[in-house]
């Protein structure tokens, strides 16, 4: 497989854009018609050729620029990327994990050479040659999570499990639905989930956690979760709300389809072999509305979705202001037929739009 | 399918110890490398026992860094089942064998300013792997080792070659026991305790941190039960529609995968909680012996974890 590329930015001009194939395999959230919480968490062991899911780590045409805007993040805010002292094992266990996978599933974009400690790693990419000591930090630019994950595509949570209970002790945070790694740094799985509507006394958390708790080596696992973004922002963090939230009110009927971005994170769960810690890679994926409205089941699924979805919900999201205006622009590609079950767009059996 | 992932292994050193305990070597059959580990992890080792398979947890003692072998040690319980009599009398070099990928209820806390290991018998396994690991990490430890006597002190001697001032040895036919009030009170801030040994050894060392004031998230603990022989009884899983009957010498848990119902495990040593059960209905008086339920779920009687817990009675029904 070879992958164009995109030079695109998520920030000022907003020039980033999917490709055909790139909406064909969008990571679509809802398998039916409505949306509640649920763990929904299944094994992240491959999946169709070519979605999403069928790597460890999936790589796209976004993955260059995506690494341009992470480091541009960094450089102004260098609190996004935060590792507690007692997590640089774990950090190692994460790099050995993302270069071993991409080397394997991607052999003609990434090379891993191993020679004992010795190791080389090509990201052609990137243009990165670069061999180094496993273990030994001193030959790295950075710390190792810090070292890989300016390589990888989307947000890093590195937990710590201790006494029954998972710790954000590390991460690398740049890509994020408006939550702080440097305000969650250090607290447990209940306090950095404290802010979600719904869920406790849904009793979500608590089964998720055991659920989390248990996930073991060589078996990781894989959910959706998603929100709104007005324009192509990779960075919405509450840092940086002052840019972006006021952003949300430039949305027009006129504008409302190329602006306003249906926003999905792939979430996967690993457990790290030498720090028993477990790693929780958010991976971010935006989709115009009008892109979306290309496959006639999701424009009939968005609309009641959107339209159904309670308050709290939509209030959490972020949405809730510029809910009538979505519903206005995505009822146009509803016409009430019904809806084929699961998430996949079904483009060739799914009827067209009868309105 | 339920437990950790497995790896195909073959026996490729069977070592004697001493009188008890027998080392054993595991290799993957296809030549490749085993995963890296946690120090304190165990793997689950599947036998073919007859017509019964058993899975047994062991804790990996080799170094979790050495990807090309696992070993673990074995103590002959000759009151057991016969998981460990299987081991040590049926297995033999070159044999075949199933074990789980590694799963660790039992790692060290990294925040750890120092480690104190106080180990029992055969509870020095999953603290030789530790030792390993923090040697590599340059980790700051100490092991107090107590055994019934010289000749069942196993790994003793490397362990005093190796690392002379980290170890201390006690031998209850010397009558020489653990100073453990003064060896707490004279730890430094930031110490953790690991504990792997007999369960009185376990409540001795708890109770003894826990009355000095130390915090409980600083003293961790790992005991894996054996399931025991006990009268046999039945079982009606209401989900599978099945009754079934649960021999002499065999777990609840065994005898529910035996009829090919695939309830969930790990550690199948009553410790991680993954095989928890309802109860819906019963008529007789469980037998706990799990450390998961609290002592007031194990009073009310609406759960149970088959994989060490017994019935007795006249009915039991499970939602499984």
């Amino acid at each position: 497989m070879t992958i164009q590329f995109n030079d695109e930015s998520f920030r000022d001009d907003y020039t980033f854009h999917n490709s055909d194939w790139a909406i064909k395999r969008f990571p679509f959230p809802f398998h039916e018609d409505s949306y509640m919480y649920s763990v929904n968490m299944e094994q992240h062991k491959g999946g169709p050729e070519g979605s999403v899911y069928e790597m460890r780590f999936d790589v796209d045409e976004h993955y260059v620029s995506e690494m341009k805007d992470r480091a541009l993040v960094l450089d102004q805010d260098p609190l996004r990327c935060q590792s507690l002292p007692h997590m640089t094992l774990a950090g190692w266990d994460l790099l050995e994990l993302i270069m071993v996978s991409k080397s394997e599933d991607y052999p003609d974009l990434f090379e891993l050479h191993r020679n004992g400690n010795q190791w080389r790693w090509i990201n052609k990419p990137m243009g990165i040659d670069h061999s180094f000591t496993f273990m030994d930090e001193t030959t790295l630019p950075y710390g190792p999570m810090e070292y890989i994950t300016r390589q990888a595509q989307g947000d890093f949570v590195v937990l710590d499990q201790r006494d029954e209970m998972l710790w954000m002790d590390a991460g690398m945070v740049t890509t994020q639905a408006d939550w702080s790694l440097d305000f969650d740094i250090g607290m447990n799985f209940f306090e950095w989930h404290a802010p979600v509507p719904k869920a406790h006394e849904m009793g979500i958390f608590k089964r998720a956690l055991k659920f989390l708790l248990n996930i073991q080596q060589g078996a990781p696992a894989r959910r959706l979760n998603w929100t709104m973004t007005v324009n192509p922002l990779l960075d919405t963090s509450p840092e940086n709300y002052h840019q972006w939230g006021i952003q949300k009110t430039t949305l027009t009927p006129e504008n409302i389809g190329h602006k306003q971005h249906l926003r999905v994170e792939l979430q996967t769960f690993f457990r790290l072999p030498r720090s028993n810690a477990l790693v929780f890679p958010i991976r971010c994926y935006l989709c115009s509305f009008q892109d979306l409205m290309t496959a006639p089941k999701w424009g009939r699924r968005l609309h009641r979705v959107i339209r159904d979805l309670p308050d709290e919900l939509a209030t959490y999201k972020g949405f809730i202001d510029n809910r009538p205006m979505m519903l206005d622009y995505l009822s146009q590609f509803d016409d009430g037929l019904p809806t084929s079950a699961g998430v996949w767009p079904d483009l060739e059996t799914e009827p067209p739009l009868a309105k | 399918m339920s437990g950790a992932e497995k790896i195909q292994v073959k026996v490729t050193e069977i070592t004697p110890l001493n009188e008890l305990v027998t080392r054993f070597r595991f290799e993957r059959i296809d030549g490749g490398h085993l995963p890296t580990f946690s120090g304190g992890a165990h793997t689950v080792v599947e036998m073919q026992d007859g017509g019964i398979t058993r899975l047994n947890p062991y804790s990996l003692m080799s170094s979790p860094f050495d990807q090309s072998s696992y070993t673990i040690s074995v103590r002959r319980d000759d009151q057991g089942r016969g998981g460990s009599l299987f081991m040590h009398q049926q297995v033999k070099l070159g044999d075949e064998m199933t074990i789980s990928y590694p799963v660790n209820l039992f790692s060290l806390d990294l925040r750890a300013r120092k480690h104190l290991f106080l180990a029992g018998g055969i509870g020095i396994t999953p603290f030789l792997a530790q030792i390993k690991q923090l040697e590599l990490l340059h980790g700051h430890w100490e092991l107090h080792y107590a055994c019934r006597n010289e000749g069942l002190a196993s790994y003793a001697d490397q362990l005093t070659d190796r690392h002379p001032n980290e170890t201390h040895l006690y031998y209850d036919d010397q009558d020489q026991v653990i100073d453990l009030k003064n060896l707490l009170r004279g730890q430094p801030l930031g110490t953790h305790v690991y504990v792997c040994g007999p369960k009185g050894m376990i409540d001795w060392v708890r109770n003894t941190a826990s009355a000095d004031g130390w915090p409980e998230d600083c003293v961790h603990y790992e005991e894996f039960l054996a399931p025991q022989p006990g009268k046999p009884f039945e079982v009606r899983l209401a989900k599978s529609d099945k009754v079934i009957h649960v021999g002499e010498n065999e777990s609840l848990l065994e005898a529910i995968e035996r009829e090919g119902v695939d309830a969930p495990y790990l550690c199948r040593g009553g410790a991680c909680g993954q095989c928890e059960t309802v109860v819906l209905d019963h008529d007789g008086n469980f037998v706990h012996r799990d450390h998961w339920l609290t002592d007031e779920e194990k009073a009310a009687g609406k759960k149970i974890m088959p994989c060490v817990s017994r019935f007795e009675g006249k009915a039991l029904v499970l939602d499984r």
